[in-house]
């Protein structure tokens, strides 16, 4: 999924601060799974909203709405009716259902409310940790299903670095070394033999390096 | 099958002698004189010098335009590559800039994350790790063509180093780690800074079981301990650096102002125990901000004058 | 045993019941203050309800001070179900501590009054 955090609620309302009429939109996907953009999101970000600029004595019509998704044309064509009564838009989707929204409704005011972070997993509730980058061209079967792209701070594939120590890897005591985790792994799996030929340069250009992607599948064209 | 390079520390080794080396830290600024001066000092008495490529990711003068000023001096560097800061294409145009200047020797390191220097801001490159940066430069070296296959007309002739960590984790593999940088191309190693010595000498063990140190010239690292905070620093600040406590100890045992003394004795008698330890070739003497001490701990520990290979 | 009239009592089964919405809601609405009463640490009888709303409380404390209003209108309380005096003390503490914040801004649209009497 993918993980976001609300951004402080200082910074959105500077964005809104001279808007009268703002409507809170959620999504019901990813971000509410991370606790940061869903239904319960929207309404308690609107409640706040309406409380701060009551005690600004400034007159604020907040709306709350949240869709089944931002990243689908047909949920969003969903607010048509609506969204034209409000002057700006406070999308707490991520940031790809914020453009997507913005894209459909190009002259409305799309403002993001959430930091979108990273693609991840629930560790735990209210524990959301990365897993991957992303990165176009999967290695996971070499890697005993653990990614170094994702989890290894350097992104190298001859890893661990020198900076290993105790599991962890050098940059927080909190971060485990990714290539620790691989190498216990493919132990336990028996193919350490995967450690002894070293892995060559990666193609960067299938990753967002390569420039802004694109995924087409035919048979799904109408 | 690779190419002999004109590079004065594989003469060293090949000749059967300990190589030598020390570091050079640029200055944090375009003052170039600072590094003239260190050059000078360890020059005579080391066979190459390396010099750190923004070590600790903190900015300081690059070690390509350092090594040409050591060059210029008459003595031969060693440039330090991390691949933190550039990507492919500008370690490639580094490594034929280092080339035009007739710099010989290469020592191909991952680097240390952004996040502990003064830029922690930066994004960061890691194109390729300092496996790969090996294998670049060999193919190089000996096929003549960069990465994307491209024929250069002339090649940079490097002797091709790597840096190892005999203390980080997992212990396990640090010598699995080795032997693929080995297969890479790496031709000689300098270890992290050596303090554990019964630690150190279990991956030697290791390193001689696998007929590593007959591919690969092992060069033990070196650093004189110059107070006790600075060992209790090391200890406990300085990733996959292992300190232990008898060497704390031990600088508590002498006076404040014999301190820095003991660190010397200390640093040149595990050299003189090095020595004899089987597939250590040579020493790679690391005095951070001390240079001056290098002459000492290379005359003490009998490696003076160095050979003549020419 | 009395307790002070201005207090509204909203029952639940148990506090863990009670989320940042309906917290938030009461001072939208215009509330002065809210309490939350849950059972003794420990003695939850579903377990860890109590500790659920505690979490919740301290986080609209934190999103009240962001916004501007005082943390104090929303407070957690913990007593057993059996202490009847108990209740009615905290009730009145709560009142007290309400009466010197003054009434909840949001009412009178930012106009603060002096202190209610």
């Amino acid at each position: 999924m993918i993980m976001a955090k609300p951004k402080p609620i200082e910074e959105i309302i500077n964005e809104i601060k001279n808007f009268d009429k703002v409507l809170v939109a959620g999504c019901n996907g990813c971000v509410a799974v991370c606790e940061a953009g869903g239904l319960k999101e929207v309404e308690i970000l609107a409640s706040a909203l309406r409380m701060y600029f009551s005690n600004q004595q400034k007159q604020i019509e907040v709306g709350e709405v949240s869709l089944t998704r931002q990243c689908d044309k047909e949920y969003l064509a969903e607010v048509k009716d609506r969204i034209g009564n409000y002057d700006a838009v406070v999308s707490i989707a991520c940031g790809a259902g914020v453009q997507f929204m913005a894209e459909m409704y190009n002259k409305m005011r799309i403002l993001p409310g959430v930091n979108t972070c990273f693609i991840g997993v629930t560790d735990e509730k209210g524990v959301w940790t990365e897993r991957c980058q992303a990165c176009g061209e999967c290695i996971l079967a070499s890697t005993g299903g653990i990614c170094p792209v994702a989890r290894c701070s350097k992104r190298i594939l001859n890893g661990p670095c020198g900076g290993s120590s105790d599991g962890k890897c050098e940059i927080d005591k909190d971060v485990p070394c990714g290539w620790q985790l691989i190498y216990e792994r493919l132990k336990e799996l028996g193919e350490l033999k995967r450690f002894e030929e070293p892995t060559t340069a990666k193609d960067w250009l299938k990753s967002r390096d390569g420039g802004p992607r694109k995924l087409t599948k035919e048979v799904s064209q109408i | 099958m690779s190419v002999t390079t004109p590079s004065k520390l594989e003469k060293i080794l090949a000749a059967g002698h300990f190589g030598v080396t020390s570091e050079c830290g640029p200055p944090r600024s375009a003052e170039g004189s600072v590094v003239d001066e260190k050059a000078r000092l360890v020059g005579p008495y080391v066979d190459v010098i390396n010099v750190t490529d923004n070590q600790t990711a903190v900015v300081r003068m690059s070690s390509l335009a350092s090594c040409i000023r050591i060059k210029q001096l008459g003595f031969e560097p060693v440039l330090q590559m991390t691949t933190r800061d550039r990507n492919r294409i500008g370690l490639q145009s580094d490594l034929l800039g280092a080339g035009a200047f007739g710099i010989n020797n290469v020592l191909c390191l991952t680097g240390d994350h952004q996040r502990f220097g003064d830029h922690p801001n930066a994004a960061n490159v890691f194109d390729l790790d300092s496996t790969q940066l090996i294998q670049t430069v060999k193919q190089m070296r000996d096929e003549g063509k960069l990465l994307s296959g491209y024929e250069m007309n002339v090649r940079p002739q490097m002797f091709i180093g790597a840096a190892e960590n005999p203390f980080a984790d997992p212990f396990e593999i640090r010598v699995l780690r080795l032997a693929k940088k080995v297969a890479a191309g790496a031709q000689f190693i300098q270890t992290q800074c050596i303090y554990n010595m019964a630690k150190f000498k279990v991956w030697m063990q290791q390193v001689v079981d696998r007929g590593l140190h007959e591919k690969v010239s092992i060069l033990a690292g070196i650093t004189p301990m110059k107070s006790i905070g600075m060992a209790r620093y090391m200890k406990s600040k300085v990733p996959g650096m292992d300190v232990p406590d008898e060497i704390i100890k031990r600088l508590q045992g002498v006076p404040k102002d014999k301190v820095a003394a003991e660190g010397v004795n200390m640093a040149v008698e595990q050299i003189q125990e090095l020595k004899e330890c089987p597939g250590v070739r040579g020493f790679h003497v690391m005095a951070i901000e001390w240079e001056e001490k290098v002459p000492e701990i290379v005359e003490r520990a009998g490696l003076y004058p160095r050979p003549n290979v020419d | 045993m009395t307790y002070p009239s201005n207090i509204r009592i909203v029952k639940v089964p148990c506090t863990g019941r009670v989320a940042i919405i309906h917290l938030m809601k009461a001072l939208e609405k215009g509330a002065d203050g809210v309490f939350v009463a849950g059972c003794m640490e420990g003695d939850c009888h579903f377990q860890s309800g109590n500790l659920r709303a505690r979490k919740r409380v301290a986080y609209v404390k934190q999103l009240l001070e962001t916004i501007g209003m005082e943390p104090e209108r929303v407070a957690m309380y913990n007593l057993s179900s059996g202490e009847g005096p108990r209740f009615a003390e905290i009730c009145q503490e709560m009142t007290d501590k309400i009466r010197q914040l003054g009434p909840n801004p949001v009412r009178f649209k930012g106009k603060r009054k002096e202190k209610a009497a």
